[in-house]
Formats: structure tokens, sequence, C-alpha cells
């Protein structure tokens, strides 16, 4: 099976196939909700505030040839005050549909992590980019933790543990391609299939 | 016994905690010949053989199945005489718990401030209904429903035009096929569907949730929807989606239908989508003189 590393070249993203599997190793942020909302909004709309711009920094750095994971982990806090990941698997992606394209264009990003697929926007910036949608198995957050072998921190821990971005390091997390960078999505060709069964069936 | 020194917060915390890390063995048996069921190879089976590894995994570890645990939905019969009131302070304090022993994600956000509780409490929950019943014991049933598949649950009004849906069982039908069609991948298939027809918007939601707490394996007592049951279960997995929507052949695990009186004006149809990880846990407690008597299914 083809592994993956961040940060991630071009190169690598366009070898990859919508069907693909591929087990990814290296850092990458965690962010949902409130995270894409927060970027879009201070970061990417706006010039960046003063206060913010060590954030803005880590994260340029952390996103550059970077992967987001749309997750909302389950965490421990050790006595020691470090952090462990207790179950972790992916969140539906197509919430961040509005903001996703924004944020992989301005921060480099090439892979997004979810389950469900995201739209048309989305795809267009993977083309673009390039860069490349990853299907987490949804609901599979104690074998995926297992992946997870270090927090290495926390931004944003204000927005609520599910939706603060973390940042951690991976080892053979296991996820399918399903939005590609030469504009195959997985998930466009299903609902395609399944609209013409369901004629068929209610036809 | 006294029912005024009743505290089960033990009892609920263990009560989560198996609903949350372990998934019932119907649905382990319905995951794992859906498995044999996939292409050799396809990612529909890769889907399902990380779900069993996972589900293995959450069990031994005790830790959470998926890591959205959910709105905790409790349906509780207690005797005359039990307070309601402390059992809900109750579960509240177990919910609390259960988050600190990472059983639960932190789960309850304030709608306007966008605050989370971090404890799994908070105005309407967890959710709980009350049930006198002439029983002695108390049974408690315990439903964990993720976000995701609650996003893609539904409800329709027929008839439904766009669909050629009519208010009868065959335009349940359609509806519902539609349902699914809709979630795609979205809701974490393969799902079970809960299906309440008739009441009003909020019992009929309330109906289709509460289907999900049927066996897989149990047989609607009414034949016509039995039979109803049957077809759309069949007819859902022809849709191809499959697991995680990466196309395959299983889509649903099992369809539950039941009927609600209603209004002559309204026919509502409330598709309750759960997701693969249908995490519903029960206890039985026996009250005695000299304590309690618990168990667990």
């Amino acid at each position: 099976m083809p592994e993956l590393t961040t940060p991630i070249s071009d190169e690598d993203i366009r070898s990859l196939k919508a069907g693909d599997t591929v087990y990814l190793n290296g850092i990458i942020v965690t962010g949902r909700d409130a995270a894409h909302k927060f970027m879009i909004e201070h970061f990417i709309k706006q010039p960046v505030q003063a206060d913010e711009t060590d954030l803005y920094n880590d994260l340029k750095k952390l996103l550059d040839g970077g992967v987001i994971y749309h997750c909302g982990p389950v965490v421990k806090t050790h006595e020691d005050g470090s952090y462990s990941f207790v179950a972790a698997g992916p969140t539906t992606s197509i919430r961040e549909e509005v903001y996703q394209a924004d944020v992989i264009r301005h921060f480099n990003l090439k892979g997004v992590i979810g389950k469900g697929g995201m739209g048309g926007k989305t795809l267009q910036a993977c083309q673009d980019q390039p860069a490349v949608y990853l299907h987490a198995i949804g609901g599979a957050a104690s074998f995926i933790a297992q992946s997870v072998k270090e927090v290495l921190g926390v931004y944003k821990l204000e927005f609520g543990v599910p939706e603060a971005m973390w940042v951690i390091r991976v080892e053979n997390f296991p996820v399918v391609v399903t939005m590609d960078s030469h504009g195959t999505s997985l998930h466009a060709t299903i609902e395609a299939q399944s609209k013409e069964k369901l004629a068929e069936l209610i036809g | 016994m006294d029912y005024k020194s009743l505290d089960l917060t033990d009892q609920f915390v263990e009560l989560i905690r198996r609903a949350a890390t372990q998934l019932p063995q119907d649905m382990r048996q319905a995951l794992r010949q859906a498995r044999g069921q996939e292409a050799p190879g396809s990612a529909a089976e890769g889907a399902l053989d990380t779900i069993l590894l996972n589900v293995d995994i959450a069990e031994k570890n005790s830790t959470p199945i998926c890591q959205d645990t959910g709105t905790p939905i409790f349906e509780i019969h207690y005797p005359v005489g039990v307070s309601t009131r402390k059992l809900a302070d109750q579960i509240r304090q177990a919910a609390a718990i259960a988050t600190q022993r990472n059983y639960l994600r932190p789960n309850a956000v304030d709608t306007i401030t966008g605050k989370n509780s971090g404890d799994n409490t908070g105005e309407d929950f967890p959710t709980m209904h009350f049930h006198e019943w002439d029983e002695e014991s108390i049974h408690v049933d315990l439903l964990l429903k993720g976000g995701g598949c609650e996003n893609v649950s539904t409800q329709y009004k027929l008839p439904d035009a766009s669909l050629g849906a009519g208010r009868d069982l065959e335009g349940v039908r359609r509806v519902v096929l539609d349902a699914v069609y809709q979630a795609q991948g979205k809701g974490c298939g393969p799902a079970v569907l809960g299906v309440a027809i008739g009441g009003d918007r909020g019992s009929g939601y309330l109906k289709s949730k509460q289907q999900l707490f049927r066996p897989l394996e149990d047989v609607n007592p009414d034949p016509q929807l039995a039979e109803l049951e049957q077809r759309i279960f069949e007819e859902a997995n022809q849709l191809g989606i499959g697991p995680m929507g990466f196309g395959g052949n299983t889509t649903a695990l099992g369809v539950k239908i039941a009927a609600q009186h209603r209004l002559p004006a309204s026919y509502f149809v409330s598709v309750a989508y759960m997701c693969w990880a249908n995490r519903r846990a029960s206890m039985d407690i026996q009250l005695n003189d000299d304590g309690v008597e618990v168990s667990y299914a």
C-alpha cells in the first residue's frame, strides 16, 4: 500500500487516484466547524491582527504541504498536563464546504481528511492546488486513535475539546482517496449511480 | 425498599460506559454478515474490516467506539413511588462522571454562546423520557445517537409530488428510499433506519428514534409493516451506496417502522437514520429490601 508523509509534494498528490487506499504519516492538524470559520474570518478575509500573528505563523508552517483532519476527538489529559487521543474518527466534511477551498489555497494544504466527501468547490481547489480529499472510516474512533502516536500541542482550546485545533503525529493512518486532483470524485459517481437506481425503484 | 435513598449514579455510569464502548451483538453479527457480501479487495470490504476491528479495540480498551458519543437518550421505566427528579439528577451526574473518564466526549454546546459545558449536561441534555409502570423494578434503555447521522435524519410530509408519494404505505416506501439516497455516505452507513408514520412533527421524530432500540432480528407484529420493513431493507441495499458511501452491497442493516395516529390534515413520515455504531445498552434494577440488584444487557 502506498504511504504519504507530511509535508507532501505536488508530485505525490498528482499520482493519487480516487479509490486508492493510502497510509498517512507525519504531523497533521485537526480542525472542524469552529476552526474553519475562525481561519476564514481572522486570517483569510482580513489582515492578521497583531495578537494573533504567532498563531497564524505557527499554522502557516504546520499546514504548508500539510493536512487538516476534520475530527473532534476524545482527549485524555494526563497528570503532567500532556494529552493523548482516546477516540478520533472523522466528522462529516460537507459542513466545511463553504470554507475549505479558500483554506486549501491560502495555506497550501495538500490534503483534507474527513468523511462523507465534499462538493464541487473543494474538488476544484483540489485540482488547482493540487490537493486530495482523504476519507477515513467514520466511527472507527478507537482504531484511528491508535494511529495517533503523539499530541504535540493544541490551539484554540477555548473552542472546546472537539472544536480545538490539535497538532498530532500519526503513523499508518489508513485513508481512502475519494476526491483526487484530476477532478474525479467517488462521491459524485456513487451519487449519480444511486440516483439512477432510485429512479428505477420509485419511478 | 425505601425509594428515597435510591442512588443509581454508579449504575448509570456503567450503563453509559457499556453503550459507548460495546456494540450490541446483533449489530456486530449484521456487520460481519455484511462484510461477507462485499467484493474482495473493495473499499466497502476494507471499511467493514476497519469497523469490525475498531469494535473489538473499543471493547478491549474500554474506549468509545466513535468519538462522537452523541446525544445520550435515556428511556426509563420506573415503579410508582420513585422520584424521577432524583433519577434525572443522578443521570446528569453520571454523564459528567462518564465524561471525566473519557467514555463520553464533552458534547453539550450552548447554542447562544457556543461554549461547551464540558460535562455533557445542559439545557435538555441528556435527553430523558420517564414512563411509570406496574413492575416493582426499574428498566433503563440508553441510545447514543451521533450527530453525523442525526444531521441526515429527516421528515417528509405526504403527499410529496416530487417523489410521487401519496398518503399510503407505497408513499412511505418512496420517501424512506429517498432519505437513504439523500444521506449518501454522510450518515456513516450502513444504517439502521427508524421510521415513524403519522404523529405530529415532534412525536413522529421521537417515535422514529425509539424504533432504534428494537433488536435487528425482531419482526414487526403488524404484518403490513413487517412486509414494508423487509421491502425497504432490500431496496435500500440495491441503491449501491455502500459502507461509508464507498459503493457496495450494504447500505442498510435494518429497517424498523412504527405507526402513530395522526391528524386528518397531516401525514408525516419521520426517518431516524442511525449510523452503523448503533450504540444501545439497557439495564434492569431489582429493588430489594437490602439494596439493588443490577443486570446489564
